[in-house]
């Protein structure tokens, strides 16, 4: 296919170009195959707005005679509105926006096209193996190995290649596992606590059904991780009522009787459609600026979204307590294992592990605990909170994760190597990109697609030195320890920068982060400063002295 | 004393406690836990006491404070605790302004330093600074002997037009006798803030002199003829005091007015709106949308975006349409004063400053008579005359230093300490509800001002991003208040429970470094000078041999506190880390810690409870 036939009018000239709290622009819109173009004509100022049709999440046609305007919502919650004159290239327009942004092959996105401007100095792809990982873990322990018994995705279709299981459980007792767990997420190791040698294992619910199935195997894999007379905890994220119901389609949750070693625990956490209407409910309060105060306090609670917040990061607290003041293991599951289960455990690492507050450990949190474990991007993220679309499988989970991962920046702001644009960056290119990264639902699913090869990766360009330092948090110092958020709702807040980033002008907020930053420069400056001009005058004084 | 008392985590599950000792002094409630801990509770602070049901573990006192500390004891003894609670009452309900701590407080200062702290705020040079007196107004000696109004101050400003007899004429026609006088001066646009009470309309009435009075302000005014009168009620409690002979202006009767109303509510609505936001957010075990449908409830935060509103329209008539504005409610001494206040505010960038808002404060709410002692129950009174208004001042000013974070010269624990002292009754600053009524307890000579000690550690007070020239756009402040503006103050409302707060303070670190940038630059300074002087000293050892004698005598004075200023570095650097708590072996972390592991479990053992039941 030819993106040229998608597009009629590839251009118009006189275009206006509306976005809150700017003045309106006059300007030439263009359309290209993956991108819709507005440039400024104005020669002082040239301004230019390139917008992926990937992040378009949503456009609307409206006419006032013959003058036409698109109202395009993108998938970064940012609306804008062009006025096109002239009623057949506003319809052209609208038509091509609408094709190009709804394209049904990943194969004809925009990353398969994109060739980057930067030169390459560390392929992100590489960046962060299964197998250098595990060398991390080997250094400690030896209870722990890697199998490659899903090498041709043949065992479980979302898990990668290499998994790491206890040493003592080999292959085939895996295969036996993966047919007692739903989608064959088979118990595997997802995080080693340093500090007292507990871990955090994921994996979906066990395939009980309603005569209550056991596998011995199953019992066998999950008891290896235990300490002789020590018990663990199962954190379950569906409700018990949820859990039971399970059971009639199948799935269902470890008994009590046959995993005596094991305390399960309950937590409900929400997903799919709930979630993506409360996104949905979230950005249409936050977009209204004419709500009185009593309307948008109800708007605010009624889109629960900050209840998902502390739903999440309470379990994440729960199973990082149970690891780390309980000193027990645990297991970490929902019915898939694909969604909240990937919240609870990634969230948890951030809290026990100082090296996912670093800004390469973040990424490598990110790599294994949600691409590599088979969070189905492309499906969660297909649509954002303007889509009428409605799928099942949209949900805004990884949002939720990265907007708990704030709160606990907001709470320890000392603690991260990496600042709130970092996170919101992510947020963007996990909806729209230039990169690869989020493409593909899994790890079988990226290899079909060869992303590796014909993609860039998003940390290739991350990492490199100059745009890492957009990503610093000045104020880092790293914090060895443990960093427990407090979750009252009284401490927990709307992410602004995400929700009330096109709402709200940001200057006054914007000058005094950089003047923190002047401040922050200036102190390490002055430092440095003090320490050589002691170092001459103690040269100076020995010199004397001799 | 009372031992074995224990203090109960206030949003704790499981009723974790620490135990320790109760002590009784004749100012303050102190308790003191096993790891010697202390807490202070001023007697004055103490706004309830309740004695709850005899529990298995004690008698359960709970106390509730002003500041909005709230703590929960257990007195093993019922005895002890009934002899508690009865003193608690006692020594927090003062029946008498002379009993009050003000009048017992010394701070070792002198006399003079005493009179010297009384005279650091003059609202004359204030006035002065506004460039008032001028063509078009003066000082008016109408009130010197509070005659006209008890509860004015004595010295007014009002429009030269306006003689003697209007201004008689006009307080007459006003409640309490509070007619317009002047508030604020804009002197680039020549318009004015004016403040009064609401007319004795009723539902025709009319008085000359009070038309006068108004047309001679809005005559004061060379760049706009026209006046807005702003009475900030709601419409609805205007008209209703209409029936009682009060009321509002008739725009018909006055020459060039335009008349606006602005829904503010009155001070009882106000009290039961704090009322119901502190049950809400001292509530155990909250959840997100118990939280936010309560602070809906409570309607806090409306009237809080409402009082902004208000300011925000004034500012607009004077800053855009150069517009003098007239602003009232019912008595003028609440929610004029904190419209006129804001107002200045967001006006005015000198009321940004530290010393600027401390007089503002004196000019617009004690000066004028907002009844601190009512208001603030500072004797025990009628409780129908509480209200919350100058907090809400204070977290209006508080949103707005959110929204601009440059644009303040004090910082978030300057508004908190001010607002601890309104209660404390330790300064006479607050004490009263009029001037007169400061004059006849003589609490300049009985009491010390507040003002000086704020000043004295103003270091705490100061925003370390402050800048003064940063853009003129600054100079007026245009606050968005789109209701997604205005937050929950956790600050304020939460500011004992420590669990509830960001483990790490960007702020006191920002402040910690920017004072510490300030010393480095000083170390820069003396280490560079000193270099050179060694350079100096170097050359003049080889070249003029005979000039050493006059010299090392400095320099080795010099050189030892240069060395010594290593060590406070050092230090300094590690007070630094401990606010970021990244050291384990930090002592302040240590302690959150230790706090965390005992109010966190409570999360973990509901999940047990919970997984007990499922499993």
């Amino acid at each position: 296919m030819e993106f040229a036939e998608l597009i009629k009018t590839p251009r118009a000239d006189n275009a206006v170009l509306h976005r809150p709290f700017y003045a309106a622009v006059e300007g030439t819109l263009c359309l290209t195959g993956h991108h819709l173009i507005f440039s400024s004509r104005r020669q002082d100022n040239a301004e230019e707005l390139w917008l992926l049709h990937s992040n378009i999440d949503s456009a609307e046609k409206r006419f006032v005679g013959s003058l036409g305007t698109i109202i395009i919502k993108c998938k970064d919650l940012r609306v804008i509105q062009l006025d096109i004159p002239g009623m057949e290239e506003c319809l052209n327009i609208a038509s091509s926006i609408e094709a190009l942004s709804t394209l049904d092959s990943v194969t004809l996105m925009y990353p398969f096209f994109y060739r980057p401007m930067f030169e390459v100095v560390e392929d992100g792809w590489s960046s962060f193996l299964p197998d250098q990982e595990f060398e991390l873990l080997h250094a400690v322990t030896d209870e722990w190995r890697l199998s490659s018994i899903n090498k041709e995705f043949s065992v479980c279709p979302s898990y990668p290649p290499l998994v790491v299981v206890p040493k003592s459980i080999d292959d085939d007792a895996l295969r036996k596992v993966a047919m007692f767990r739903h989608g064959s997420r088979f118990p595997v190791l997802s995080y080693y606590h340093l500090k007292n040698g507990m871990v955090m294992m994921r994996s979906s619910q066990p395939l009980t059904g309603t005569n209550g199935r056991r596998c011995k195997e199953d019992e066998k894999l999950i008891n290896a991780t235990l300490r002789p007379g020590k018990r663990g905890y199962i954190i379950d994220t569906r409700s018990l009522n949820v859990a039971q119901q399970a059971r009639a389609k199948g799935g269902g949750f470890e008994q009590e009787v046959h995993y005596p070693q094991w305390r399960r625990i309950h937590k409900c956490i929400e997903r799919f459609n709930i979630l993506q209407e409360s996104l949905i409910k979230l950005v249409e309060a936050c977009n209204d600026q004419s709500h009185n105060m009593d309307r948008w306090l109800s708007k605010l609670e009624a889109s629960n979204w900050l209840t998902h917040i502390k739903e999440i990061l309470t379990a994440a607290c729960l199973a990082a307590q149970c690891i780390d003041r309980e000193g027990a293991s645990v297991l970490v599951h929902g019915t898939e294992g694909t969604d909240s289960t990937l919240q609870v455990t990634s969230l948890a690492q951030i809290i026990l592990d100082p090296r996912c507050r670093t800004i390469r450990g973040f990424e490598s949190l990110i790599v294994r605990e949600w691409l590599q474990a088979g969070h189905p991007f492309q499906q969660r993220c297909a649509q954002s909170a303007y889509s009428n679309s409605k799928q099942k499988w949209e949900a805004p989970v990884f949002l939720l994760f990265l907007d708990c991962v704030w709160q606990i920046l907001r709470q320890f702001p000392c603690s991260f190597e990496f600042n709130e644009h970092f996170l919101v960056t992510l947020f963007e290119h996990a909806y729209a990109s230039q990169f690869g990264t989020f493409l593909g639902n899994n790890e079988n699913e990226r290899s079909k697609l060869k992303l590796p090869q014909k993609t860039m990766s998003l940390w290739s360009w991350v990492n490199q030195p100059e745009e890492l330092e957009k990503f610093k948090n000045p104020l880092f110092e790293a914090n060895s320890l443990v960093i427990w958020p407090s979750v009252a709702p009284q401490s927990l807040q709307l992410w602004e920068g995400v929700f009330l980033r096109w709402n709200r002008p940001s200057k006054f907020l914007d000058e005094a982060r950089e003047e923190m930053n002047s401040i922050v420069k200036y102190n390490r400056l002055l430092q440095a400063k003090v320490n050589a001009l002691r170092r001459q005058l103690a040269e100076l004084e020995t010199d004397d002295r001799m | 004393q009372v031992e074995q008392v224990k203090l109960l985590d206030r949003f704790s599950t499981s009723n974790k406690s620490q135990t320790g000792t109760l002590y009784l002094t004749a100012t303050h409630l102190l308790f003191i836990d096993s790891s010697q801990r202390e807490t202070w509770i001023l007697h004055h602070h103490i706004a309830a006491v309740e004695k709850l049901p005899l529990t298995t573990s004690g008698c359960p006192l709970v106390i509730q404070c002003k500041n909005f500390r709230i703590v929960h004891f257990v007195v093993p003894r019922e005895r002890d605790c009934h002899d508690i609670y009865n003193s608690l009452l006692q020594l927090s309900r003062t029946a008498k302004y002379e009993e009050l701590y003000a009048f017992s407080y010394n701070p070792k200062q002198n006399e003079s330093e005493q009179v010297k702290g009384w005279q650091l705020i003059d609202l004359e040079e204030e006035y002065k600074r506004m460039g008032v007196p001028n063509d078009y107004w003066q000082l008016s000696d109408a009130n010197r002997d509070y005659k006209i109004c008890e509860t004015y101050p004595r010295e007014l400003y009002v429009p030269r037009t306006a003689s003697k007899p209007i201004i008689v004429g006009s307080s007459k026609f006003r409640s309490k006798g509070r007619f317009p006088v002047l508030s604020y001066y804009h002197k680039d646009k020549k318009a004015a803030i004016c403040r009064c009470s609401q007319p004795l309309s009723g539902f025709s009435a009319r008085c000359l002199e009070d038309e006068h009075m108004l047309q001679a302000i809005s005559k004061a005014n060379p760049s706009n003829r026209y006046m807005y009168v702003m009475d900030t009620r709601p419409k609805l409690n205007a008209m209703a005091n209409r029936a009682a002979g009060k009321g509002y202006e008739n725009e018909d009767n006055y020459s060039n007015i335009r008349f606006q109303f602005v829904g503010i509510e009155n001070i009882h609505v106000m009290r039961s709106s704090l009322q119901k936001l502190l049950e809400v957010s001292g509530t155990k075990g909250l959840s997100v949308n118990d939280f936010l449908s309560g602070l809906e409830n409570s309607g806090w935060l409306r009237h809080i975006k409402a009082v902004l509103d208000a300011a925000v329209f004034l500012v607009k008539a004077i800053a855009v349409e150069s517009a003098s504005v007239l602003v009232h409610c019912s008595d003028g001494w609440d929610r004029t004063s904190q419209v006129c206040s804001l107002g200045a505010l967001l006006l005015d960038s000198y009321y940004r400053t530290i010393k600027g808002f401390m007089v503002l404060i004196e000019k617009d709410w004690i000066s004028f008579g907002h009844k601190f002692s009512d208001r603030c129950c500072q004797l025990d009174g009628d409780p129908k005359e509480i209200s919350p208004v100058f907090t809400q001042f204070l977290e209006s000013v508080w949103n707005l230093m959110e929204q601009f974070p440059q644009a303040f010269e004090y910082n978030e624990a300057f508004l908190l300490q001010i607002h601890e002292h309104v209660h404390s009754c330790q300064f006479g600053n607050f004490l009263g509800n009029c001037q007169k009524e400061r004059e006849e307890l003589k609490l300049q000579e009985k009491t010390y001002s507040l003002w000086p000690f704020l000043l004295g550690e103003q270091k705490k007070y100061r925003n370390p991003l402050y800048n003064p020239h940063f853009s003129p756009e600054l100079t007026l402040l245009e606050p968005n208040t789109v209701s997604f503006n205005f937050k929950f103050w956790r600050n304020m409302y939460h500011q004992f429970d420590r669990s509830m707060h960001p483990r790490q303070s960007v702020f006191d670190l920002i402040m910690n470094m920017s004072e510490q940038n300030k010393q480095l630059e000083e170390d820069i300074k003396e280490l560079e000078a000193k270099i050179k002087r060694k350079n100096g000293q170097s050359e003049m050892v080889l070249e003029k041999e005979h000039q050493q004698p006059a010299r090392p005598a400095p320099v080795a004075l010099k050189t030892p506190p240069c060395f010594k200023k290593d060590q406070p570095l050092i230090p300094l650097n590690d007070a630094v880390r401990t606010i970021e708590g990244s050291n384990a072996a930090d002592n302040r972390y240590s302690e959150f810690m230790e706090e965390f592991s005992k109010a966190e479990p409570a999360i973990v053992s509901l999940e047990y409870g919970v997984a007990r039941m499922t499993c």
